[in-house]
């Protein structure tokens, strides 16, 4: 069974973009559009590897991120934080709240697609 | 050997002619600014004028009657002395800043500057002293006839009148009245001070000292060292009168304390004293030597009167020989012609001394506050413009000198040999006492007025002719002396020298009393009935304030117009072209202008005039000669008060230091306000910088995505391309948008727009806006109702670019959040007290109340609806900045109907307006 990829951003296109290239991989693909819905996402359907925006309406990435590293249950999913806000405090606050990695946006896709390949071979 | 009188005369005047050399000397010292009597020791020696023929000739012969009683006349100076630390220090100050010249003056300007006050101190100084110089007169001329008697010792005839070109007195008399007019008048400028004089007195003092000092010691020797007398002072038991001078009485203690206080005023108020101790006085610190030297001095003097008095008493008995003649009369009784002739010249120097000082300070006060006032009121306040003021005022003081010698003589020739010396003086010192209370209260109480210093006045010198110069006239026979027994009309209350039955005291201390209290008396009592005028007020101030920094109220208690020019005019014509031109620019180079031409005509220079001129003419004067000059405008007393009150002063200082502390507080608050200001806009800068970036980086990250997308996968199916390439484009589209959004508001926040503002009609635009989204609201399927007012009436002045961007964001934003297929956008245009106002409402999801009022911050972009809506977020904030650039206002409402409502007001134009 194909790994599962949870994006979560309010940018559509964005969101188009990282669908397409995680389906191009092989792994199994749900959108959440905000923070919340996103939350009700992992905590329902434990994805393997969360792709995760940080300014979000409602809840952001930050939130989305402390809740499901406070949750024992939820320890194996991996977060990939993306973020339009390019300092390093952020970086650096993503990565402390137990992001798994971080990258700013505009990405490289090739990047975004190794980073996804690897924290998921760790997953496994 | 004899004494003849042309020995004696040429002894006098080679004497003379050494006084005058060195009063030349010491003139000549000070034009060169090398002055002689710059000195404490100088200042106390011509103090020493106090001294005259009466302490030289008279303390022995008042001693040989009245016991030790001649000692108060020096003992109350010697109490006074203590004081003058601050009353002398005090009147010195005074007298330098408001260059007041002589006695008459310090009163008149005390109080408002009153030629009638200057006037009546004139005339009682005058009438007090006389006979005071009349006194000198007669010691001169009797001890020149007892001395070229010897060896023989003659008492001059009373009785025989001799022809009065043969009189020694008269021609003493004309003598020195030449000698003073050489010494007090010899400039040409009527300068108030007189250096050479000064040091010519302080010679004077110790020329009659010595001679003192020399008979003194040469009688102690003959009493106890063996001499002629020794024999005689041991058999003086046999002599009561010499018994007495062993023990001498000390006499009625009231009498000591009333003649010892008489002398201490005398020493403060007498002409000549006021003259050598204030007028003179260059420097006030000499003041603190005085204190001591002086009374040393007059204990120095006294030192040898008892021994003088008995010897005289030893040697020529009870009979025959005045107990005032001792001094003299002793040295030629014992075989000593050359120290006689030395007793002469001491005498000589203590007469001479007193006569020309007091009598030029008489004759200061009789030229500026009598003959001046007097010429003025002729002139009726204006000079005559031929007249060299100058050569007639010294003129004036001229003849005031010859008339006041020659008042003297007169009074010597009526009276001379009416009276005891000791008596005359006496009735000078009270006379001249009456000025105490004016002078003191002047100087510490601001309240008294002129009219209570004339009454005052008046009063005093009133008792003082009652009580002293007329009993002193009957004594001398002229009048009936029942007069003094039984008192006028028989009433005993009257009697002159009991008045209302006082008795027990002497007539001197009787009259003290008397005249003192009905001076102070009618001094209070007149003063209070008003309060002090303003030009009171002025001087009161000037004068109790006088030992405190200056402050200068003066120059700011004249107000008026003035020509510079004038003044200078002015002060030429008294002091001469060279002097006023040489104080003016002096005092122009003190306010640090160039020439007195460019000194502004202010108060600040009126009173420097003013006082230029007191220095020669007298405040009263000088204050009218100015007046008559400027216009001045008469201060109110009000006015007056609150510049000089003290308390106010204070007040406005305190209130003056509130007000700053306050200013202070305000711009420390302002700046603490900037400051956060600042640093809320430096975050607000911060927080825009990164939003910007934020909104930036969104785009770029589709853009770059699916770039890379397309460009690594060639192998994409057609549809998916077109759909990725679509992508592409909108989001390229959305970052010029946003691009140019933010440099539009960041122009418009700089103030780098060139706005327009035209008149334009509302209605249009909004049609013209309508048009332009027409073909976006066709393609969404959404219906636009325009309900606007017709016929061009809705008049507004603005930018039409700027306003036609307004209503296309509007109604872009409003066909973006309205549904597609069912969309109805509704535009109300309607007339509202401050203008006009449009509304734009839509049927979408409406904002949240919560959100109304940040629709219009940067970046805020209303979620409502659940999706992320199209645009920069900076559409609203660009739209409230062009609103609020032409006055109008833009706020967003939640209508109940549902939806969102944004609307905006723009103040109307006159709809008549004419088109420009």
């Amino acid at each position: 069974m194909s790994k599962q990829v949870l994006i979560v951003d309010d940018e559509p296109h964005i969101v188009i973009s990282l669908e397409f290239l995680m389906k191009r991989e092989g792994y199994r693909v749900a959108v959440a559009r905000d923070g919340e819905e996103g939350l009700a996402a992992i905590r329902q359907g434990r994805p393997d590897l969360v792709i995760l925006d940080v300014m979000m309406p409602k809840l952001n990435g930050f939130e989305v991120l402390e809740a499901v590293r406070a949750d024992p249950a939820l320890a194996g999913v991996r977060i990939l934080m993306l973020t339009a806000k390019g300092r390093a405090a952020e970086h650096g606050k993503g990565l402390a709240l137990g992001a798994d990695a971080y990258m700013p946006k505009p990405f490289s896709t090739r990047e975004l697609v190794d980073k996804a390949k690897n924290l998921l071979a760790e997953a496994a | 050997m004899t004494l003849s009188g042309p020995l004696i005369a040429g002894v006098s005047f080679a004497y003379l002619g050494l006084l005058f050399a060195l009063a030349y000397w010491a003139d000549r010292r000070a034009d060169q600014g090398r002055s002689v009597i710059d000195r404490p020791t100088v200042y106390a020696l011509s103090l020493a004028v106090y001294c005259t023929a009466w302490t030289f000739y008279g303390s022995v012969g008042r001693a040989a009657t009245g016991g030790l009683g001649f000692l108060t006349i020096y003992l109350g100076p010697t109490l006074i002395v203590l004081l003058w630390g601050g009353l002398l220090v005090k009147m010195v100050r005074v007298c330098k800043v408001e260059r007041i010249t002589s006695l008459a003056d310090f009163i008149a300007t005390r109080y408002g500057k009153s030629h009638l006050l200057g006037s009546l101190v004139t005339v009682i100084a005058v009438i007090g002293v006389v006979p005071y110089i009349a006194l000198q007169l007669k010691a001169i001329s009797r001890s020149f006839t007892i001395l070229q008697e010897y060896p023989a010792i003659v008492m001059p005839d009373p009785a025989a009148t001799q022809p009065i070109w043969h009189d020694t007195a008269f021609v003493v008399a004309l003598l020195l009245a030449i000698f003073t007019i050489l010494f007090g008048t010899r400039h040409m400028d009527a300068s108030e001070r007189h250096e050479g004089l000064v040091a010519a007195i302080a010679f004077e003092s110790l020329v009659k000292l010595a001679a003192f000092l020399a008979v003194g010691i040469f009688i102690v020797y003959q009493l106890y060292g063996g001499g002629e007398l020794a024999q005689a002072r041991l058999d003086a038991a046999a002599v009561p009168a010499a018994q007495a001078l062993f023990q001498p009485r000390l006499g009625e203690f009231a009498d000591w304390i009333g003649i010892s206080f008489l002398a201490a005023l005398a020493v403060m108020f007498l002409p000549r004293q006021f003259q050598v101790a204030v007028v003179e006085n260059s420097h006030e610190r000499h003041i603190q030597r005085a204190i001591w030297l002086f009374p040393l001095y007059l204990l120095l003097i006294n030192l040898f009167v008892l021994p003088i008095a008995l010897a005289g008493v030893l040697t020529f008995g009870a009979g025959g020989v005045d107990a005032d003649t001792f001094v003299l009369t002793l040295p030629m009784a014992l075989g000593q012609p050359w120290l006689a002739l030395i007793v002469f010249i001491g005498g000589l120097s203590a007469a001479t001394g007193m006569v020309i000082v007091e009598t030029i300070a008489l004759a200061t006060m009789v030229s500026n506050d009598l003959v001046l006032p007097a010429l003025l009121r002729r002139w009726q306040g204006t000079l005559p413009p031929e007249a060299d003021m100058g050569r007639l005022l010294l003129f004036i003081r001229r003849g005031a000198i010859l008339a006041i010698l020659m008042l003297g003589y007169l009074y010597y020739h009526l009276a001379g040999d009416a009276y005891a010396l000791v008596s005359i003086g006496l009735i000078s010192f009270t006379a001249v006492a009456q000025f105490a209370p004016p002078i003191l209260a002047g100087l510490y109480w601001r309240g008294g007025t002129r009219e209570g210093a004339l009454a005052g006045l008046a009063a005093g010198f009133a008792i003082w002719l009652y009580t002293l110069l007329i009993p002193s006239f009957a004594k001398s026979g002229w009048l009936p002396l029942d007069f003094i027994e039984q008192g006028p009309f028989g009433i005993g209350l009257l009697k002159p020298q009991a008045l209302l039955g006082l008795t027990g005291l002497d007539e001197i201390t009787h009259a003290l009393v008397w005249s003192l209290t009905a001076n102070v008396g009618a001094f209070l009592l007149v003063s209070s009935w008003r309060l002090p005028k303003a030009e009171e007020l002025a001087q009161a101030s000037a004068f109790v304030g006088a030992l405190r920094p200056q402050r200068q109220a003066h120059q700011t208690l004249w107000r008026g117009r003035a020509e510079v020019a004038e003044l200078v005019a002015l002060a030429e014509r008294f002091l001469g072209k060279p002097r006023a031109v040489a104080d003016f620019a002096r005092f122009a180079r003190s306010r640090g202008l160039a020439r007195a031409e460019e000194l502004p005509a202010d108060a600040s220079t009126v009173y420097f005039a003013e006082t230029l001129l007191s220095g020669a003419i007298g405040g009263a004067s000088a204050r009218a000669l100015v007046a008559s000059v400027t216009k001045e405008e008469v201060l109110g007393l009000e006015e007056v008060m609150d510049i000089l009150d003290e308390a106010s002063q204070i007040r406005a200082y305190s209130h003056e230091l509130e007000r700053k502390s306050t200013e202070l507080e305000a711009a420390t608050a302002e700046l603490r306000a900037a400051n956060l200001r600042l640093r809320e806009l430096d975050r607000l800068k911060d927080d825009f910088m990164s939003s910007v970036t934020h909104e930036l980086r969104t785009p770029l990250a589709s853009i770059r995505a699916f770039a890379e997308i397309l460009h690594d996968d060639p192998e994409l199916d057609l549809a998916e391309r077109q759909r990725f390439l679509g992508i592409l484009v909108s989001e390229t589209e959305r970052l010029s948008r946003l691009v140019n959004q933010v440099l539009d508001l960041a122009k418009i926040e700089s103030g780098h727009v060139d706005w327009q503002a035209d008149e334009l009609d509302l209605a249009e635009v909004i049609e013209q806006a309508a048009i332009s989204v027409g073909q976006l609201l066709e393609e969404g399927g959404q219906r636009l109702e325009l309900d606007l007012e017709q016929g061009g009436g809705a008049r507004v002045r603005a930018d039409r670019d700027r306003l036609m961007q307004v209503m296309v964001n509007l109604l872009s934003n409003a066909a973006k959040f309205s549904p597609q297929g069912t969309g109805h956008i509704r535009v109300v245009m309607a007339a509202v007290a401050a203008g006009w106002r449009v509304s734009v409402s839509d049927n979408g999801p409406g904002i949240p109340v919560a959100e109304l009022d940040w629709v219009f911050e940067k970046f805020h972009q209303s979620n409502a609806g659940g999706k992320k809506p199209l645009g920069t977020g900076l559409g609203l904030p660009i739209c409230k900045e062009i609103i609020a650039h032409f006055d109008g206002r833009i706020w967003a409402e939640a209508p109940a109907s549902g939806g969102a409502c944004i609307l905006f007001e723009l103040p109307a134009l006159p709809r008549a307006a004419p088109v420009t």
